[in-house]
């Protein structure tokens, strides 16, 4: 079995985080991981993604070929739909619903949402309000690694939770509580979708 | 251990573990992550690694040089345009020979995902006749640096790793060995002179040695041969061959390079083998121009010269599949509604207000130009301040304001970051100041060195005593600090500064919002845990 992700957003939006949490839990299952990042120019507010690779087979490609992609998980929803050609034919995008508008030619956001609804499986959610719901406003990115959780599959939601633990225990248990609650609150988001 | 590292952590705790001495290095894209991963390692720690940034890649490679010359084992990091920088060095540490072991890293970074050319780093080790290890993947480079440095050390050459972005900023599990000891101090006690007389020596000597490094890349254990009875061979040169092997697995005859030189005795063979080659590599078409000459001028050859692959960017599974003949999978057409997001200077940064105040005072001439450099403020050339005529090399900023400046142009502004003027313009200003010319230079100064992270900047402190070193008159080095409510004194001060027919220097100095930020966490830290 394999999965082929791309998480993608805006640079300083968090999304390493969600890719160190699957990384520990991959880790944690046994499986074979790689992972592309982006350092460097473009974390300077531009567009940012990382290709993460999970199998229990041998990986060579650190890239995921056009049409590879089992789920886009992205932390804004322009972001989601510049990964389409990645985008495998049954694979899912999970999406923040937030428009991050900080460049003058930003589409027209009804019609960016009509496309991304335009596509066979999508999951959006304003998970900065989720996140805020929670008591957790800096969770957000937690929330969207909670609506993936369902989609991610090589690895269950009870694995994603538990590599939480164990990447926020630095930080203290109130911090670990505080992602695991925005962490829950997607799962049930996505559930309910 | 399986540890998960970016390749770049790889090599990095490759060499901590392969009794590194001391590491030297400049930051740069994608390489910067190896020296910071030895800086933060508890061992390297204990042991007292030199892991401290040098001013640029040359005194790295000098220094690391150095260390070699005293015996012990050495590590020299930077992106692929710091070899340029290093050249001089770089390609007579390969004539005087090496004690303790000698790495030189490149990181090339095809596609230019943060860099202003793809060069490609091979074309160096073979100009140096030095061996080449290309790693695949991230255990491969891992392996690769305690190889590299025996080698090194039994070859008595420096020996050139040479990685690509894909590999540098790609995490995998790596099964991580034994900590090895340091060398002893050593010191060389053969004749590193290179006067002619002893040079024209060394060269041979250095040239006698090639057979062995030919016959080192014949039994590497990272070169090797997958036979599965194809009338196609490929060549596949480092992490080309992951994507070789994503797209047809073990249904391929494979010669897998990830050690060079070349050996033209496997290259003939493999040819001999099949009815055409197929050339797969990161980078520019090295391999590809190197066995034309090997196998024969009618001999079919596929690759980036022949357009089966791209001539430019990095590869990619999707390329190599359309070399290999592998028809595409079914994908989505790309979206409707899209905007390009290009990087841009942060909210509140010192640069932008250094921008806004030029752009002011410079519409008020007819003829400017501002000559950039290289570091965050390149961004200025985007809008919204589109303030830059050029951005060439590290450095470039100021001589070239000073050239246009002799040819009569004026005003002639220069912008460079702190870092990089300690890193290549302080010695073009000397030229300016030399020569009388009549040049405006903006050191803007940040505090660190912002573009890769925010590693400390060699001049800290020290940039007034430098431009008065240098001889810029005291009346012409003016500091001004960048935040909009000082707007009328910064536009005043550039204003005199540009009519002042001579060198003068503006240092506009804020610290940098990112490492502001940082180091008000770390006070913070501190600050609890002496509670």
């Amino acid at each position: 079995m394999k999965k082929d992700i791309i998480l993608c957003g805006v640079g300083g939006q968090g999304i390493l985080s969600i890719a160190t949490v699957i990384g520990e839990a991959a880790t944690e299952a046994g499986l074979n991981l790689k992972q592309a990042e982006v350092h460097g120019m473009s974390q300077r507010g531009g567009d940012v993604q990382s290709n993460l690779r999970l199998s229990t087979e041998n990986i060579y490609s650190d890239l995921i070929p056009q049409g590879g992609t089992d789920v886009v998980i992205s932390m804004e929803p322009m972001e989601a739909l510049r990964y389409l050609p990645y985008l495998s034919k049954t694979g899912t995008i999970v999406t923040s619903s937030k428009p991050f508008i900080n460049i003058p030619n930003y589409p027209e956001e009804a019609a960016l949402m009509a496309e991304l609804d335009s596509m066979p499986s999508v999951v959006k959610l304003d998970i900065e309000s989720v996140a805020k719901d929670a008591g957790n406003a800096r969770g957000a990115n937690m929330v969207l690694l909670g609506m993936a959780a369902p989609f991610i599959e090589i690895l269950t939601v009870e694995q994603l939770r538990k590599a939480i633990a164990v990447i926020f225990a630095r930080k203290g248990e109130a911090v670990v509580e505080a992602n695991l609650k925005a962490f829950d609150a997607g799962v049930a988001a996505s559930n309910q979708q | 251990m399986k540890q998960l590292l970016l390749g770049d952590e790889a090599i990095a705790l490759g060499a901590i573990n392969a009794g590194l001495s001391g590491v030297y290095a400049y930051p740069g894209t994608p390489s910067t992550e190896i020296t910071e991963f030895i800086q933060t390692n508890k061992v390297a720690r204990e042991r007292g690694i030199h892991s401290r940034w040098c001013t640029n890649e040359k005194t790295a490679m000098e220094a690391a040089l150095g260390m070699s010359y005293a015996g012990k084992r050495a590590l020299v990091c930077m992106k692929h345009v710091g070899m340029n920088v290093c050249a001089d060095a770089f390609v007579n540490s390969a004539i005087t020979g090496v004690n303790g072991g000698l790495i030189v890293l490149a990181a090339d970074d095809p596609s230019m995902h943060s860099s202003q050319n793809e060069q490609d780093s091979r074309f160096y080790g073979k100009f140096a006749l030095i061996p080449v290890f290309e790693p695949s993947n991230q255990q491969e480079a891992y392996d690769m640096v305690s190889s590299a440095f025996e080698l090194s050390e039994s070859m008595k050459v420096p020996v050139l790793l040479r990685i690509v972005t894909r590999l540098a900023h790609s995490r995998a599990a790596v099964d991580v060995g034994e900590l090895n000891n340091e060398n002893a101090l050593n010191p060389s006690t053969d004749q590193w002179v290179l006067l002619p007389g002893i040079a024209r020596k060394k060269y041979v000597d250095l040239l006698g040695k090639q057979a062995e490094f030919e016959k080192a890349s014949e039994t590497s254990a990272y070169n090797k041969k997958e036979t599965a009875g194809q009338k196609v061979g490929i060549i596949a040169c480092g992490i080309g061959y992951n994507y070789v092997k994503e797209n047809v697995g073990d249904n391929a005859d494979i010669l897998k390079i990830s050690q060079y030189p070349l050996s033209p005795k496997a290259i003939k063979a493999f040819a001999a083998e099949h009815e055409s080659i197929l050339v797969v590599e990161d980078g520019q078409p090295v391999v590809e121009e190197a066995i034309a000459g090997m196998v024969g001028a009618d001999y079919p050859i596929k690759g980036r010269l022949t357009g089966d692959l791209p001539r430019t960017g990095e590869l990619t599974p999707d390329c190599v599949a359309k070399a290999l003949g592998k028809p595409a999978g079914p994908a989505f057409d790309n979206a409707k509604n899209l905007a390009g997001r290009p990087p841009q200077l942060c909210q509140g940064c010192g640069h932008r207000d250094v921008y806004t105040a030029l752009n002011e005072v410079l519409a008020t001439y007819p003829d400017y130009r501002v000559f950039g450099d290289i570091g965050c403020y390149t961004l200025g050339a985007l809008p919204p301040f589109k303030a830059l005529s050029s951005c060439v090399d590290m450095g470039a900023s100021i001589t070239m304001a000073k050239g246009a400046a002799d040819a009569g142009l004026f005003p002639a502004v220069a912008i460079i970051g702190d870092s990089t003027f300690t890193h290549s313009g302080m010695t073009g200003l000397l030229d300016a100041v030399n020569d009388k010319s009549n040049i405006t230079v903006v050191i803007s100064d940040n505090l660190t060195t912002g573009m890769t992270g925010g590693q400390d900047s060699a001049g800290t402190n020290k940039f007034e005593a430098i431009c008065l070193g240098l001889g810029v008159e005291p009346e012409h080095v003016r500091v001004v600090v960048p935040l909009p409510k000082n707007m009328p004194e910064i536009t005043r001060i550039l204003k005199e500064e540009i009519e002042y027919n001579g060198v003068s220097v503006i240092i506009p100095r804020r610290e940098c919002i990112q490492t502001a930020a940082r180091h008000a966490r770390e006070r913070q830290k501190a600050k609890e845990a002496n509670k």
